[in-house]
């Protein structure tokens, strides 16, 4: 399939080019160093990482403003949580099944979400969180609000019919939604061949929504693709769907060594890595790309040791806030990362 | 106070909150200018407009799960599932998503999903169904199911302005069948039984239509009865039971609902569980059998539980 190619040229600022890169190597790193803590028995259940796929998160969160509703990165979108400000020592608490402020340890691997950072956090059944990213932007509509929800879903999660709920909804409504499907070829071990006879970018066509396909492993590709998604949805022009095409370079999990991939996909693939390949370019507009990495690491020592200090929860909180008591807690707002932002503060970009 | 129909309490505690809070909606199949399948939504597009007021999609996952993202951003949804039978549809956004997300995350989901339920019409197999128990058995929902006009009222205000996902159940039958008066304004019924009849030989306890059931049998038996309504079985009000019981000593449980795992087999454990050394002869229970609702009358009245088995199955426990 021909991918789009979408130039971020003038929009990203060298600052926007030195975040990007680091937290692409953040999430490279904490999931580096998340695999090891379970290898050595400090991480309960499984682990599970995005190696490979972490531009689609960065990028995508970068072009949101604080305000957007991010609706449920997935177990490949560490980066989303990391862009958008998660704490770093409390990700290490929750994948270590700590007591910890985003999930109290009723969580675990990256089903992480802050609410007060304007994060919903995912569900295992990876289309049900698009019928509610389109709930989120029909109450913005229906209180003419400037914002916009964005959500993820893999290529297997098309297969289901809340996407095809979703998808109807959102274009029947014309809601100010952006749907980032991460096709990464794979669902657990079944290839998009055995998933789908049409491709889901010609699927959503058919639903009246703009669509389009973006290298996933190219992280300014996805940031300017939102961006314009973004600026289509605050001017009322409706949903779109990116399709990120990228490669899952683990198993589904560490219990899974991906024997079924077969190795020549891999060493394409490896070739497009989204963090060597970007490294290059932000090298290029000036970053000292070893000065991040040193800093990066730091951060996460930190973290890393601030979490085994942390105790694991109190047995007696376990049948505790299954319920809401009083009040609802208001879902929060995150920062607004990228650099234009600054500068256009209220208004929707014009195109 | 006025009198009203069951059904027209509850379009009078949905049209309050719609007037009284600009963040409550509704929405579901049907229920703009048609009104909903039942009419409980009449005249609200008139009143509120269609941004309030939303006919959907046929789409029972898409209505619940985007009243979840409305709630979270602030907003009151309230779901119109057209049938309770169909609300099977919507099952995974209410159990997994709705249910779960406040333990998981912190994150509260104000929604409301009713369900007009139950037989006795002729409705057939997708359009009689008692589903509550499916949500009692899920962590993180309430689940209400008011007999009387007055509480239908209440009940539906308490749920819209509970921060949590209430499933709450309308019986069909008791829509234009039952009257009563109804307070006016703004209240909450709490989520507590009430003693629907005193007595003092035997408790039946009961909710939803069965209230009506029970009672009718009741004025037919020359004993105390005592009626206990539910009202509310997540929140189960386990202390009225046990104090009626306590009273009585003898306990008859009837459900609308398939018998197995149903809200009375909760009700008939907890009184085994804590209130046996009350007990003077056994729990007894009255439920639908495990079959699907028939659409012949006379096949539909055989599975039901009507006046007379609740009669009978009084009196064999009164003779114990």
């Amino acid at each position: 399939m021909a991918t789009t190619t979408v130039l971020a040229d003038g929009l990203l600022s060298g600052e926007d080019r030195a975040g990007l890169l680091r937290y692409l190597l953040m999430m490279r790193l904490v999931e580096e160093r998340g695999n090891n803590l379970y290898k050595q028995g400090k991480i309960p259940g499984s682990f599970y990482d995005g190696r490979g796929q972490e531009a689609i998160g960065v990028g995508a969160t970068w072009a949101l403003a604080g305000a957007d509703a991010l609706c449920s990165p997935l177990i490949r979108d560490l980066g989303a949580h990391l862009v958008r400000g998660t704490d770093l020592a409390d990700v290490f608490r929750h994948y270590m099944g700590r007591e910890n402020g985003l999930s109290h340890g009723r969580e675990g691997n990256v089903h992480i979400g802050d609410r007060n950072l304007g994060v919903v956090g995912m569900v295992s059944m990876l289309p049900d969180m698009m019928v509610v990213a389109v709930g989120l932007a029909m109450a913005f509509k229906m209180r003419a609000e400037e914002r916009c929800a964005l959500t993820f879903f893999g290529d297997g999660a098309t297969s289901r019919g809340d996407w095809h709920e979703a998808m109807n909804w959102a274009a029947l409504d014309n809601l100010p939604v952006i749907f980032i499907l991460e096709n990464n070829n794979l669902a657990y071990s079944t290839p998009t061949s055995r998933q789908f006879a049409v491709n889901p970018v010609a699927r959503a066509a058919g639903y009246g929504i703009e669509a389009l396909t973006v290298d996933g492993n190219d992280v300014e590709a996805v940031f300017a693709a939102v961006h314009g998604a973004r600026q289509r949805a605050l001017a009322g022009e409706g949903p779109t769907l990116i399709e990120a095409q990228t490669m899952r370079m683990h198993g589904h999990g560490a219990h899974d060594d991906a024997s079924y991939v077969p190795k020549d996909l891999l060493e394409h693939w490896a070739g497009r890595d989204p963090i060597d390949r970007y490294a290059k370019v932000a090298a290029e507009a000036g970053v000292d790309v070893e000065a991040v990495r040193a800093e990066v690491l730091a951060e996460i020592d930190g973290a890393v040791e601030l979490a085994l200090q942390a105790p694991m929860p109190d047995p007696a909180t376990a049948t505790t806030g299954v319920f809401c008591e009083g009040e609802p807690e208001p879902l929060g707002q995150g920062p607004s990362r990228w650099s234009g932002f600054a500068s256009r503060p209220a208004e929707p970009v014009s195109a | 106070m006025a009198t009203l129909t069951y059904l027209e309490a509850i379009s009078d505690g949905l049209r309050e909150m719609l007037r009284d809070d600009e963040r409550v909606f509704v929405m579901g199949e049907d229920v703009g200018a048609f009104g909903g399948a039942f009419k409980v939504t009449a005249g609200m597009v008139e009143e509120f407009g269609p941004e309030r007021v939303r006919d959907t999609p046929i789409a029972e996952s898409g209505i619940v799960g985007t009243a979840v993202g409305a709630a979270v951003a602030g907003l009151r949804p309230v779901c119109e599932m057209q049938f309770a039978d169909f609300v099977a549809c919507g099952f995974d956004q209410i159990v997994n998503v709705a249910g779960k997300m406040h333990y998981r995350l912190g994150l509260a989901v104000p929604i409301v999903v009713r369900l007009p339920s139950g037989g006795g019409f002729g409705g057939g197999p997708f359009h009689s169904q008692n589903p509550e128990s499916w949500f009692m058995q899920a962590p993180g929902l309430k689940v209400v199911a008011p007999a009387t006009p007055e509480d239908a009222k209440g009940a539906l205000i308490a749920a819209i302005q509970d921060p949590n996902p209430v499933i709450y159940l309308e019986h069909k039958n008791l829509y234009r069948r039952i009257k009563g008066e109804v307070p006016e304004g703004i209240y909450e019924t709490p989520w507590k039984a009430r003693v629907a009849r005193e007595g003092s030989d035997l408790t039946v306890v009961a909710y939803g239509q069965m209230v009506h059931t029970a009672l009718a049998a009741a004025e037919q038996i020359d004993a105390s009865i005592e009626v206990v309504d539910l009202r509310s079985l997540v929140p189960l009000d386990e202390e009225a039971i046990l104090a009626s019981v306590a009273k009585t000593s003898k306990a008859l449980v009837l459900d609308e609902a398939n018998q197995t795992c149903a809200a009375g087999a909760q009700v008939a454990a907890l009184i085994a569980d804590r209130g046996f050394e009350d007990l003077d002869g056994p729990v007894r229970r009255l439920a639908t059998p495990d079959v699907p609702i028939p659409f012949s009358p006379p096949l539909e009245a055989a599975v039901l539980p009507g006046v007379e088995q609740v009669k009978e199955a009084c009196l064999e426990l009164l003779d114990y």
